[in-house]
């Protein structure tokens, strides 16, 4: 067989080809402004931490900043305590989080708009903010130590503040709204259908829920205490203010680092630490979910 | 509105009665949840040195102690104007990346919209410390102008993702459909695309402010000088002492953030 010769439709069809290509290129180079904003402020920045991560004292390189981190005890201690920390957080937030959307989910939609509310206006509120509300609260001449010496719950004064508990309170409540939303939106996705099924066919209230409704929003579950643990793993303001220097997270140290002792070499190799565990945990998250449902909040 | 009440509370049958420790549990919750934060408002009327609930005197020595300091004016209008300006920088470059990455179907889209909400899923401190580095090279730090772009990175993705959403539930042909009849693109996504998605475009441009308006841990790094913050001076007055001044402003602010976000649902109803 021979090719066919060329004729003016060929050719027509090729230019037409061209064009389209070139089209596609010009409205990609409309994100270009964002992405050279990103580039220029994030990407490269970060990409220089990883740099002077691996160079040592002497300015060539060498594994000494994450050999540090390997053999210090301190550093060994931060870590534990950030995991312990994100762990709690996000097992708390679980506990706390699933009944409030199973209500929130049963209610008829009017009411269930109103307790959303609940849900959205800390959301929404600056987070210092909060923390700061948490802070008068719960210092040792606050009103929970105030009120419940008065009715009598403890005699002395608690210590709330400038500990892991009061760092734990801060963040629970700060992050529940990023555990209950998608939460909530998984289970308004469930068809009540099913469960009708499930009861028709001899099944308890008990095992209807935990064989049918329960399965069917663990995807909203598991993609909101992802989101609760990843947030925590680099959280900063709340277990700086709450913790008072007693919980030391990565996210602080490296603050520390730069601010306090200038070690730029220290800061970038727990930097790179912190940034290829998140990376790491989100993008095995989106093997199993659906990327879009957790940036979104799941609505 | 409580007919609800006398049907059974689930599909399985279970009475109301039964879940009364669930109705009990969630009140709580949802109690814990709003409270702690809005107590700070009638705290913020104490006259006393210590805050209080409720006060035994009331008072607004605390707006005026706020109102009549230097320190905190320069440091609110420095927070407004970063805000602003944020909002005014990232919308724009927000829907034009959204329109750009929805529009053009290249293989290597999925990796820029990776790029593109990178600043979300990056830790805040890593953002804080790169931008730090980078403002000490470029020359722009402790400047407006460095705040509002380490600011507009974090908003371009809220912009990408809330235009980008609006963007796929609009039916492109009706711009075809303008440049068939001679309308160039840009015209076209003007009159026909843009006026339809405007309540997106409203409700990101909103987030944008309240992003750069709420930000403390880049504002740590990259805001002092003459330009602090609003967020960044409060932050270094709570590891110092509990000052009641911080109480006031904290009202104010979540007025203003409840005001903007109102602004947002009542923009963003349209939508549906």
């Amino acid at each position: 067989m021979q090719a066919p010769p060329m004729t003016n439709s060929d050719n027509h069809a090729a230019g037409l080809r061209r064009d389209e290509r070139l089209e596609k290129l010009k409205l990609f180079g409309l994100a270009s402004p964002a992405l050279l904003l990103i580039l220029v402020i994030l990407v490269i920045p970060v990409g220089w931490l990883f740099y002077v991560s691996f160079v040592g004292a002497d300015g060539s390189f060498s594994l000494e900043n994450y050999q540090r981190m390997i053999e210090s005890k301190s550093y060994a201690r931060i870590f534990r305590t950030t995991f312990q920390v994100s762990f709690l957080t996000t097992a708390i937030c679980i506990l706390i989080g699933y009944p409030l959307a199973y209500f929130m989910a049963q209610l008829p939609q009017r009411l269930a708009n109103l307790c959303l509310i609940t849900v959205l206006l800390p959301f929404w509120t600056s987070l210092l903010v909060r923390t700061y509300a948490w802070l008068v609260l719960l210092q040792k001449r606050g009103l929970v130590n105030e009120w419940a010496m008065s009715i009598g719950l403890w005699d002395e004064p608690l210590k709330f503040v400038h500990n892991l508990n009061g760092t734990l309170i801060g963040m629970v409540h700060i992050m529940l709204p990023f555990l209950i939303l998608p939460t909530y939106g998984a289970m308004k996705a469930i068809d009540k259908d099913y469960l009708k099924a499930s009861s028709n066919l001899g099944a308890s209230p008990v095992r209807a829920f935990w064989t049918v409704f329960f399965p069917l929003s663990t995807p909203g579950l598991f993609a909101g205490a992802l989101m609760v643990f990843v947030l925590c793993l680099g959280f900063f303001v709340t277990p700086a203010v709450l913790g008072g220097g007693k919980v030391i997270l990565v996210s602080m140290k490296i603050v520390s680092n730069i601010e306090l002792f200038v070690n730029w070499g220290a800061a970038s190799a727990l930097g790179v630490v912190l940034l290829v565990l998140t990376m790491s945990i989100l993008w095995i998250a989106s093997r199993f979910l659906n990327f879009k449902n957790m940036v979104g909040g799941g609505q | 509105m409580f007919k609800w009440l006398h049907k059974s509370a689930t599909e399985t049958q279970i009475s109301h009665g039964q879940r009364l420790w669930l109705y009990i549990l969630a009140s709580i919750i949802m109690f814990l949840l709003v409270v702690p934060t809005l107590i700070v408002i009638p705290m913020s009327f104490s006259d006393s040195q210590y805050l209080q609930f409720p006060p035994d005197v009331w008072s607004t020595r605390w707006y005026a102690h706020y109102l009549g300091s230097s320190e905190w004016m320069l440091a609110t209008r420095t927070s407004l104007k970063a805000a602003f300006l944020t909002m005014l920088v990232a919308t724009p470059i927000g829907i034009l990346a959204a329109y750009g990455l929805h529009t053009s179907r290249i293989p290597f889209l999925r990796m820029a919209f990776v790029m593109m909400i990178m600043p979300m899923m990056v830790p805040v401190v890593l953002v804080a410390v790169g931008a730090f580095y980078a403002f000490v090279k470029l020359k722009i730090l402790y400047t407006l102008t460095g705040l509002v772009l380490a600011h507009s990175i974090l908003a371009v993705p809220l912009v990408v993702i809330v235009t980008g959403a609006a963007l796929q539930s609009y039916d492109m042909n009706q711009e075809n459909a303008a440049r068939s009849l001679g309308a160039p693109r840009w015209k076209a996504f003007l009159t026909i695309t843009l006026p339809q998605i405007r309540f997106a475009v409203v409700t990101s441009a909103l987030l944008s402010f309240l992003t750069s308006f709420d930000e403390v841990v880049i504002a740590l790094f990259i805001s002092g000088g003459d330009n602090p913050t609003l967020t960044r001076n409060m932050f270094n007055a709570l590891r110092d002492q509990i000052d009641p001044t911080i109480a006031a402003i904290s009202t104010i602010m979540i007025i203003l953030t409840t005001l903007l976000m109102v602004l947002a649902q009542i923009f963003g109803r349209g939508k549906s």
